[in-house]
């Protein structure tokens, strides 16, 4: 087996770990790098729950080589909160009962922030839009989508 | 604090029954685990890091029914990173029903199959290797030279004279229940005496295919050498004790040397209480002397993982011209796929449920659990249910179309009451679905007559309505020889025919480190609440529920 | 065998690694579920050439590099007429990984994005080899030529080009069949109709039937009913998990006729 040195930035830390050939990012910021909050749903594409930042573009680690963020920026939900404090999103997120088993959440959180940093007011539609690439099999969504909306339209404060 | 603008307390509807003045019914409240769920950091079964961590995977049936003639392992023992590999020989019990925990259900399922496979997907060996890479080519380095069987996958089909047997030891394809029939019987009344004085007779076939509980999170296990001899095994299970059970009882170890840490569950909906991962994964360990994950990609949470089973119905009613319900009379399917797991028990659920939540004086059910070579199906929400209530509810509709009935009204006349007999000889209490009726008639905007619309579930049940019918027509429709429940299913006893049943010595002592409570014999596993006295049982029927085999 | 990844930092040299065998890898949506299932094995190709990635406007039209994401054509003003197109592709992870070069070589029942292209008569720059026809390209699928680009046209009049996916899961979902249709209008009647289908075959393809039943007609309910009678004439789409091949036959033309309605 061979192994391939990467360096890159988890959430704002400089990182370096070794991948397998053909390791997917999913599977090494999990194993390699110990940043457990992406999950493993599908490692297809379809169910959004390891949804990670790339450059501050959401994307799929399940479907990323490892190897190709050699010297990028990835952030996870790990990184979303301040210190102790909470994204906003966090909290809505509490407030709202948008997580039930809470396996889709940290995906949907990353989704989520994508949305809003790449679009702050969004409608109902743009939200709805901007999760559709997230499956959750718990909350049917609503409470998910009220939560998003309660940030958006500012009726959360971190 | 959580804006719970979501549901709507209706707190007019039986109001003086309930104290208003409750600390956390009725208001939102957050989670305990929220926390850790918004920060991504809820320890599910796979957050949990190992050095040395091996992978196990499974080597699948490409058929739906096939004979094992050779499994052979030897060039994929040679591949790259491959530790151990497993057949059914490994496994120390290697024959199991998921109920046998409740002393309900005949042993039926090897772990590993050796001799044959019952359904597409099945597994036949392990492979545990350094990486899921590696077990996955390995496990494509596996030759199986399989014998192609003929299979059956519908349930009709399936009880029909010739069709493969999926079991030996359920000729015709049937469980057999109390050791008696080939089927759960309810009986009330005299259906076909309803069918002579009724207005109508409406007939309707339903049926619900098989539905994937797909949660997020995929099953799965990891397992890992502890001190004193013990193993920790961090599950996916939403039922921890009865996974422990289960691979106590499979691996012929007792459960205080199993250490399960689970509780953290990526969604379950039924479909994570078979128990699957987690005996292969300790297996591994012992065998191994490391971490060993067993856990399922998608693709096979899909195609083997145990989903609610299809439903066939048939129903036929005796319906009057003012919508009053005489008689119905159900003929029920469930397909278990092709071993028990948990359909025997749903069965007996779904019967306890039927004629659904309507006073029928005369109700007639046959449900069998057939076997096909279709993936085993488990629990799903609304366990034994959900399929038989569909088909009640979607036959009402019908009823109401076919003599020109308003919908909610013929529910709202033919719905329990306090007080009422319900089919399976106990009254009814604390009954809304009248009062549900009016509330959604009210939301959709469907207008109820004011008869309806006064009606109650507190009032107009129980006197006459609260009697057992006179006579009963009981009939001895498929009882079956040779299977008395006494020596069938005595603990110990080999029932007939099993292929590859272990070796006797073997079944009795991981008995002993069974954890389950022995059954009381002849009385009805779940406690009776307290309340009305029961009324006097007429003729021979009994209330029976959970006694099916029984191995002590 | 396990998977050993290559980096070039050129096309050329990327064709030439492929000269010997192996997969190239772009977004990846598609090749790295392979390799996470195990069914891609073997030599993975990348090429990290910003010329991938570059959408430019040229005397042809506007020149899209074959490693642009649906993402990247979402931000481009010149390509609005393909921005219907890109958005029904995928979520917003999807679309911020998939390309147009594995669009155009995606199996049933993706190519969305292809099917588009076809009806808009693009054209696929080779990294070796003078341009093709996009349509042409699908013929090769088995053993495909790297694509460096693609140049497509935009159409003159924005009316004259209509789209329309069908998926079971909104807002997201795979196809049941995609539809694009380029029908210039000259003095009223449609001049050189190309309409194209997704998922209505093995790959994005011509409806021949519905192109002659509208050459040289007016877009009235009479050709459109026509076009739509004759839309699925010589297809043979699949069965698979979101439909079967009787139903995709049953509703093609029902579908074609919406589109052409909003066309008129
Ligand atoms: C959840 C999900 C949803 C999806 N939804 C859609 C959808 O709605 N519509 C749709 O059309 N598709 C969809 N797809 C499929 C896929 O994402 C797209 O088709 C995408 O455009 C493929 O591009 P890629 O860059 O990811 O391809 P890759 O996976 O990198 O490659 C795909 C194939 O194309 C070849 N290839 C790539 N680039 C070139 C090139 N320049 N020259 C020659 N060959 C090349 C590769 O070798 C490979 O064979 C979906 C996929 C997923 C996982
Ligand atoms: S695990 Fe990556 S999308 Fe499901
Ligand atoms: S909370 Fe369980 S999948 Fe979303």
């Amino acid at each position: 087996m061979t192994f391939k040195p990467i360096s890159f930035t988890l959430n704002g830390s400089s990182k370096a770990a070794f991948a397998t050939e053909g390791q997917n990012l999913l599977d090494f910021l999990r194993r390699a790098v110990g940043d457990l909050s992406p999950k493993y749903g599908c490692g297809q594409g379809t169910c959004g729950a390891c949804t990670v930042m790339i450059d501050n573009v959401p994307q799929l680690a399940c479907l990323v080589l490892a190897e190709s963020v050699e010297g990028r920026a990835v952030n996870t939900a790990a990184g979303l909160a301040n210190g102790p404090r909470l994204d906003p999103l966090q909290e809505a997120f509490m407030e709202r009962f948008a997580a039930q088993c809470g396996y889709c959440t940290a995906g949907m959180l990353v989704a989520a922030r994508a949305l809003l940093d790449a679009n702050p007011r969004p409608s109902r539609e743009e939200v709805i839009e901007g999760i559709s690439g997230n499956l959750c099999r718990c909350t049917g969504y609503e409470p998910i989508i009220d939560a998003i909306l309660d940030v958006a339209e500012g009726r959360v404060q971190a | 604090m959580i804006r719970g603008n979501m549901v709507e307390f209706r707190k007019d509807i039986f109001a003086d029954e309930r104290d208003d003045n409750l600390n956390e019914i009725g208001k939102p409240t957050r989670r305990q685990d929220i926390t850790g769920h918004v920060t991504g950091r809820s320890p599910f079964f796979d957050d949990h890091l190992f050095e040395g961590l091996l992978h196990l995977r499974c080597v699948r049936s490409p058929h739906h029914a096939a004979r094992i003639r050779r499994i052979d392992t030897s060039a994929a023992q040679r591949m790259p990173g491959v530790m151990r590999i497993l057949t059914g020989q490994d496994v120390p019990v290697n024959l199991n029903t998921l109920l046998s925990l409740l002393d309900f259900g005949i042993d039926d399922e090897p772990i590993l199959s050796t001799e044959r496979v019952r359904y597409k997907g099945e597994p036949v060996a392990a492979i545990i290797a350094e990486t899921e890479a590696q077990a996955r080519d390995a496990v494509a380095a596996v030759r199986v030279e399989w014998e192609v069987l003929p299979h059956v996958l519908d349930v009709e089909e399936a009880i029909k004279p010739g069709a493969p047997t999926v079991l030996d030891i359920y000729p015709g394809n049937k469980f057999v229940y109390h050791g008696k029939y080939d089927h759960q019987k309810l009986r009330l009344g005299d259906v076909e005496a309803a069918f002579r004085e009724a207005d109508h007779v409406i007939e309707g076939r339903y049926q619900m295919s098989p539905i994937e509980q797909a949660p997020i999170e995929t099953c799965g296990a990891i397992a890992a050498p502890e001190q004193n001899g013990r193993y920790v095994c961090y599950t996916s299970t939403q039922a921890l004790f009865f996974s422990l059970g289960t691979a106590s009882k499979v691996l012929a170890t007792p459960s205080s040397r199993l250490h399960f840490i689970g509780g953290t569950v990526g969604g379950g909906f039924g479909g994570k209480v078979d128990s699957i991962h987690e005996p292969l994964a300790i297996l591994g360990t012992m065998l191994t002397g490391r971490p060993v994950k067993y856990a399922w990609d998608r693709e096979e949470e899909m195609q083997v993982g145990a989903p609610r089973g299809a439903e066939r119905w048939y129903l036929k009613d005796a319906v009057m011209n003012d919508g009053r319900i005489l008689g119905r009379k159900f003929t029920g399917y469930f397909d278990s796929g092709a071993y028990t797991r948990l359909s025997s028990y749903a069965i007996i659920k779904g019967v306890g449920h039927l004629p659904g939540p309507y006073t029928i004086p005369n109700v007639h059910a046959d449900v069998y659990c057939v076997y096909t070579n279709r993936t085993p199906a488990t629990a799903m929400r609304g366990f034994g249910i959900t399929g038989a209530d569909f088909a009640i509810e979607a036959h009402m509709d019908k009823v109401a179309d076919t003599i020109g009935m308003n919908p909610v009204e013929l529910r709202i006349l033919n719905a329990y009451r306090d007080g009422d007999m319900k089919a399976h000889r106990r009254l009814a209490k604390n009954c809304a679905l009248i009062e549900c009726c009016q509330v959604v008639a009210e939301k959709a905007g469907v207008k109820l007559s004011p008869e309806m619309q006064a009606a109650s579930s507190r009032v107009g049940g129980g006197g006459a309505r609260a009697h057992l019918p006179a006579f009963t027509a009981t009939d001895e429709h498929g009882r079956v020889s040779g299977y008395k429940a006494t020596n069938y299913a005595r603990k110990g006893a080999k029932p007939p025919d099993l292929p590859g049943a272990p070796p006797m010595a073997q079944h009795v002592s991981h008995q002993a480190s069974a954890s389950a409570p022995p059954a009381p014999q002849h009385s009805p596993a779940t406690p009776v609440p307290p309340g009305p006295p029961a009324p006097k049982r007429a003729g021979p029927i009994r209330f029976s529920s959970l006694s099916g085999f029984r191995r002590r | 065998m396990a998977v050993q990844v290559q980096t070039h930092s050129s096309l050329i040299a990327a064709q030439q690694a492929l000269g010997q065998g192996g997969t190239y890898l772009a977004g990846g949506t598609l090749v790295m579920r392979g390799v996470n299932a195990g069914e891609v094995q073997g030599v993975i190709v990348r090429a990290t050439d910003p010329e991938l990635r570059r959408i430019a406007s040229t005397s042809e039209g506007v020149r899209i590099g074959a490693g642009s994401t649906m993402a990247d054509i979402l931000a481009s003003r010149d390509l609005d007429f393909l921005h219907p197109v890109a958005r029904a592709i995928g979520g917003p992870q999807v679309r911020a990984m998939a390309t147009v070069g594995g669009n155009l070589f995606a199996p049933h029942p993706y190519g969305d994005f292809t099917v588009a292209l076809i009806a808009l008569g693009a054209r696929a720059v080779l990294v070796q080899g003078g341009p093709r026809p996009v349509e042409e390209l699908m013929r090769v699928r088995a053993r495909p030529p790297l694509v460096a680009a693609i140049d497509v046209m935009r159409p003159r009049d924005m009316r004259a080009f209509g789209w329309l996916k069908v998926s079971r899961i909104k807002p997201k979902g795979v196809s049941v069949l995609s539809i694009a249709a380029l029908l210039v209008r000259e003095g009223g009647r449609v001049r050189g109709a190309r309409i194209a289908f997704g998922a209505m075959g093995a790959h994005p393809l011509r409806s021949a039937g519905a192109e002659r039943a509208l050459e040289g007609q007016a877009l009235d309910a009479t050709s459109i009913a026509r076009a739509a009678q004759a839309a699925c004439l010589g297809l043979e789409p699949p069965t698979d998990a979101l439909a079967s091949s009787w139903y995709r036959r049953e509703v093609a033309g029902v579908h074609l006729r919406r589109l052409l309605e909003q066309m008129a």
